[in-house]
């Protein structure tokens, strides 16, 4: 807590001296492409709904893990009752480098570095929150972009007593209580986006080299095992 | 301290009640007893997994010596200025408030037939399953001229804690244009590319800090670990600095002088400023006593990790001779989790799943240029048999190396929360 707090103030004091930088009014066009880093995990537009991270409807001036129907990691709950709100320099500070802002957030993304970026990202997630009831018509934003899934895989039910012996696999780098310390979090998403994934690495449509060999040789039983348990954690 | 041996001395006298009580199990009051010896990739993470998954069915000991472990997993990096000897260090703690017994002693005799482990410190523990990860111990005179008490003047550094401190004081105390020499060990060894990472981290302190210094190795191997990608890395970093002598060339045929701190490598002696001398190993002593070895290694059956000696002796990590794991702390952690659902099973009639083992080892050669080799193996009668792998390959980008080293520290934080809670 204590280290947190410190680097959220020393975040916020920072952000006092680039406030004039976050100011600048960003082009949502381009915005809206720098937010396809951003879709794998998050909704924005008509009908967007929480997915891995929360919808981003109406975030101006929603305070930090604001939304009731979302399972906020600690951290951001932290941030929320310490009175963070999301604004333009608020998410200028995180969008630059979640985890140092909020050291234990599940958000498993690296930051845009370029200030041009998060002025013009930032400038796009402005355009869907005038007012929940006017939400431009946007195309509904697309969900991870790498799948195409058999529905027969999607609707299976996992056993999460198999799923708890087989994450201990998991649970060498992924850490148990969504700590993201460069390996990414993988607690509490709905299961669907599990197991897209994992069949992602499975048929090598994702890269990375560990992920495909571990994927690799779990049926599709294990994939939707491994899904109910780590969407049952606590958080 | 003190608490932690009241508590043990209140359960050896619990335990000496049960030998005159025999069938414990039967009598219907007693839990079952694991005893682990070993707090290391193995034997914490077995600890852990049994006393949080039995949720209190299992009583669960862990003896381990020392009361702050430090990983040889990453101990390489704090020679090279990576890490603070402190990133490397863990307590105990955590496993104690999950519920396990944390003695810190020696454990120095099995005695198979009344099922108890002896301590250094006296008194005895009992066990319905004994889980042994003792690690690694040095072969007598692989080296000629170097053994245990000649580790001061020319460390292994191969057990993390004082060794590799104090490697690391001889290598910043080194004059300049000094060499540095390290005596590769034999196959098979703890954590295969070890030596590799470490002679790149050496060589990357040296370039910084002293940089007409010279590294050579002598290495009784024709090749190594994730060989052609230190070998591109050395070039491409450390040109002219590291000079590999292979089993080609005599590297297998060396001694070692201590006190006059020579190394000969296959008739030809050189006067060095340090050397790391990492001798072939064994099995950590106590496999040897309680009388599961067979040679160096303790054999195990793939399906649970028990020995073939007793089945209710099992033996995790780098002691086992378990078929094609290598020996490194990954290996161990998912051989613990193996052992720990089959022994829960065996002890309390839970779940036993189908084994599945899996590894990964990163190597950090220069800043942000990180390599890793890994695979997944399973059981099968005869031994855990390799399925599929990868390795990094030659001529990556560097965005690519610097996510590979980004992944292996979270990777660390990963598995060093799931040893110690």
């Amino acid at each position: 807590m204590v280290p947190f707090l410190r680097l959220y103030f020393s975040v916020l004091a920072m952000t006092v001296s680039t406030v004039a930088a976050a100011n600048t009014l960003g082009d949502p066009e381009a915005g809206k492409k720098v937010f396809a880093k951003c879709k794998g995990c998050h909704q924005v537009g008509e009908g967007a709904r929480n997915r891995i991270g929360p919808h981003l409807n109406g975030l101006f001036g929603r305070p930090a893990a604001g939304l009731k129907e979302f399972t906020y990691s600690k951290s951001i709950q932290r941030a929320g009752s310490s009175g963070l709100e999301w604004h333009a320099e608020t998410l200028d500070a995180f969008l630059e480098n979640p985890r140092s802002y909020a050291s234990g957030t599940r958000m498993s993304f690296r930051g845009l570095k370029s200030p041009e970026d998060r002025h013009n990202v930032i400038a796009y997630l402005r355009l869907f929150s005038d007012d929940p009831a006017n939400i431009p018509e946007a195309d509904p934003t697309a969900t991870a972009t790498d799948h195409d899934i058999d529905q027969a895989i999607l609707a299976i039910q996992g056993d999460p007593e198999y799923g708890a012996y087989l994450s201990s696999e998991c649970t060498t780098c992924h850490q148990a209580d969504g700590g993201d310390a460069g390996i990414p979090s993988i607690v509490l998403w709905p299961e669907d986006e599990f197991v897209v994934a994992m069949h992602a690495y499975k048929t090598k449509q994702r890269n990375h080299p560990v992920m495909q060999m571990i994927a690799g040789r779990l049926n599709d039983e294990e994939i939707a095992a491994l899904a109910a348990y780590f969407n049952s954690l606590d958080n | 301290m003190k608490m932690n041996r009241r508590i043990f001395l209140g359960k050896t006298a619990v335990a000496t009640a049960a030998v005159a009580a025999p069938m414990v199990l039967a009598d219907g009051h007693a839990k079952p007893r694991v005893v682990v010896v070993g707090g290391g990739a193995g034997g914490a993470t077995a600890a852990r997994y049994i006393a949080k998954d039995s949720k209190g069915e299992i009583d669960v000991t862990l003896i381990e010596p020392t009361r702050t472990y430090y990983t040889c997993f990453f101990s390489n990096l704090y020679l090279g200025g990576f890490k603070e000897i402190e990133d490397i260090g863990h307590s105990y703690g955590g496993l104690a408030a999950g519920g396990v017994n944390v003695v810190h002693d020696w454990a120095v005799g099995v005695d198979r037939d009344a099922k108890t482990v002896s301590l250094a410190g006296g008194g005895n523990v009992k066990y319905d399953k004994l889980i042994l990860s003792p690690g690694i111990d040095f072969v007598d005179m692989a080296v000629p001229g170097w053994d245990i008490s000649a580790q001061n003047a020319m460390p292994h550094a191969y057990k993390a804690g004082s060794q590799t401190e104090l490697l690391k004081a001889q290598l910043m105390a080194m004059p300049e244009g000094g060499t540095f020499a390290m005596v590769a060990p034999t196959n098979p060894y703890r954590c295969p590319p070890g030596p590799y990472e470490r002679v790149s981290m050496v060589a990357h302190y040296l370039k910084a800090n002293n940089p007409t210094a010279k590294i050579i190795v002598a290495d009784p191997k024709p090749k190594f670990s994730k060989m052609a990608l230190f070998q591109e890395g050395w070039a491409n970093h450390y040109e002219g600095m590291i000079d590999w002598i292979g089993e080609d060339f005599g590297g297998g045929n060396v001694s070692v002088d201590p006190a006059a701190m020579t190394v000969t490598i296959d008739g030809e002696e050189t006067k060095v400023d340090v050397c790391n001398v990492i001798p072939a190993m064994k099995a950590g002593r106590i496999a040897e006593i309680a009388g599961v070895t067979d040679g160096n290694w303790a054999p195990v059956n793939a399906a649970d990790m028990s020995t073939k000696a007793d089945p209710d002796i099992y033996v995790l990590g780098d002691a086992s001779q378990q078929g094609d794991m290598p020996k490194s702390g990954f290996s161990a952690n998912s051989q613990a989790k193996v052992c720990a659902n089959a022994v829960r099973g065996a002890l309390t009639g839970s779940k036993v799943f189908p084994a599945k083992f899996s590894n990964t080892c990163w190597s950090l050669i220069e800043t942000n240029d990180g390599v890793k080799v890994g695979a997944t193996y399973e059981a099968t009668p005869e031994k855990i048999a390799k399925v599929d792998g990868f390795i990094s390959q030659t001529g990556e980008s560097a965005d690519l190396r610097k996510a590979t080293y980004e992944e292996s520290e979270g990777w660390y934080s990963g598995i060093t929360a799931d040893m110690f809670g």
